[in-house]
């Protein structure tokens, strides 16, 4: 009897699996494949807003900014290793850049607005922009700069005597890399270094912020460079 | 009368234009390409970028103070200095060897005599007439001399 019942019992499940499974593999297949479909899509086309191609098809960008950084290392150098828009300024990780990519649905905006759509506009913001990125990499901890850039791959013996002085002190106060890496690579907006008239541009205190609370904190005289 | 002269004058004038003409032909060399362009200087045009010895166009690497050649010799650079711009909004040089700055980048602080301006005003900071360092005071490149010369640096500097 109990061999029977069971026997019954499974027939019958085996009967409404029978039944459903087409259906769920179906659906299942279905929708696979449409989300494949779609995150590769959507992807695709936010990999497309990625390249410097499209950030340079503004002419603001382009007449601006990337003239700037044509004369810099980071589009042109011994290795021919080249640094484009994207790679510093929209992070790689991918939360991180659907947050930076939604930000910059305000540049879109902005571009509608023609904020910055001469250059006259464009150096007048200048300062306002800088700032904005300087802040962005202050708090990231210049996680652009490290994609490519690490701290300890550092090989001081090939750096310069400057270079490698300031690196290690710079290192040991825990300095992030846009603390004294500004400007590498745009124009820099005007910094106030007290020669001549004010230029309204940004403070010292702003251009060099003092080592973090917590750390060594304390920037004694640098450290006699030795001669090589 | 004064047609005449006139006309001779005329005359004289598209003489000498085509005599001129076949002789500048003459006197030119046959095929002068780039690189037999002679300059003032007895030495070919392109032989500071031919190098030899030295490379005209790489910059030296960074090493200490350099010496002095010459009294009032503006202080030469001895590092490299591309991408160091010295523009309206931003001054590369001060950024190192400004009075504030100097402490922690450990570079040459800035002569005192640039703080004065052109009646010998004495400013609290370096005078707007010194902004461009790089007028007097220059990188160094390992090329060598384009002419012979019996120059010695000072006695007193050596």
């Amino acid at each position: 009897m109990d061999k029977n019942d069971d026997a019954a019992g499974s027939a019958g499940k085996r009967g409404l699996w029978a039944r459903l499974a087409p259906v769920i593999f179906g659906l299942g297949g279905v929708g696979f494949i449409a989300g494949v479909l779609f995150w590769g899509g959507f992807n695709w086309s936010l990999e497309l807003t990625n390249t410097e191609e499209f950030c340079i098809s503004c002419h603001e960008m382009r007449e601006n900014v990337y003239k700037e950084y044509r004369n810099t290392v980071h589009y042109s150098n011994r290795t021919g290793v080249r640094a484009t828009c994207p790679d510093c300024h929209v992070p790689k990780e991918w939360g991180y850049k659907m947050i930076r990519k939604i930000q910059a649905s305000n540049e879109l905006w902005h571009k509608v607005l023609g904020t910055i759509d001469t250059p006259e506009k464009f150096n007048a913001k200048r300062l306002e922009l800088a700032k904005n990125e300087w802040r962005r990499m202050t708090r990231t901890d210049s996680r652009e700069c490290r994609n490519c850039h690490h701290f300890e791959a550092f090989d001081y013996g090939e750096q310069g005597r400057r270079g490698a002085n300031l690196h290690q002190q710079g290192l040991s106060e825990g300095k992030t890399c846009i603390d004294c890496h500004k400007g590498i690579a745009h124009a820099l907006p005007p910094i106030e270094q007290g020669v001549g008239v004010d230029k309204h541009g940004a403070t010292q205190q702003e251009f060099h912020p003092p080592a973090k609370a917590g750390t060594s904190g304390e920037t004694g005289p640098a450290p006699v460079l030795q001669q090589r | 009368m004064k047609h005449s002269a006139r006309w001779l004058l005329v005359l004289l004038a598209g003489l000498c234009l085509a005599w001129s003409e076949p002789a500048d032909a003459q006197g030119a060399p046959k095929a002068q390409g780039a690189g037999t362009v002679k300059a003032l200087r007895d030495t070919p045009v392109g032989a500071a970028e031919q190098g030899g010895e030295g490379d005209a166009f790489k910059a030296e690497r960074d090493r200490a103070a350099l010496p002095r050649d010459f009294v009032q010799q503006p202080p030469l650079i001895p590092h490299t200095v591309r991408g160091y711009d010295i523009t309206v909004n931003f001054n590369k040089c001060m950024d190192c060897h400004a009075w504030s700055r100097a402490r922690e980048t450990g570079a040459t602080k800035v002569s005192l005599t640039h703080f004065r301006d052109r009646d010998g005003k004495e400013l609290p900071n370096v005078s707007p007439r010194r902004y461009f360092c790089m007028q007097c005071h220059v990188p160094q490149t390992q090329a060598r001399p384009l002419v012979e010369n019996t120059f010695r640096p000072a006695a007193g500097l050596k």
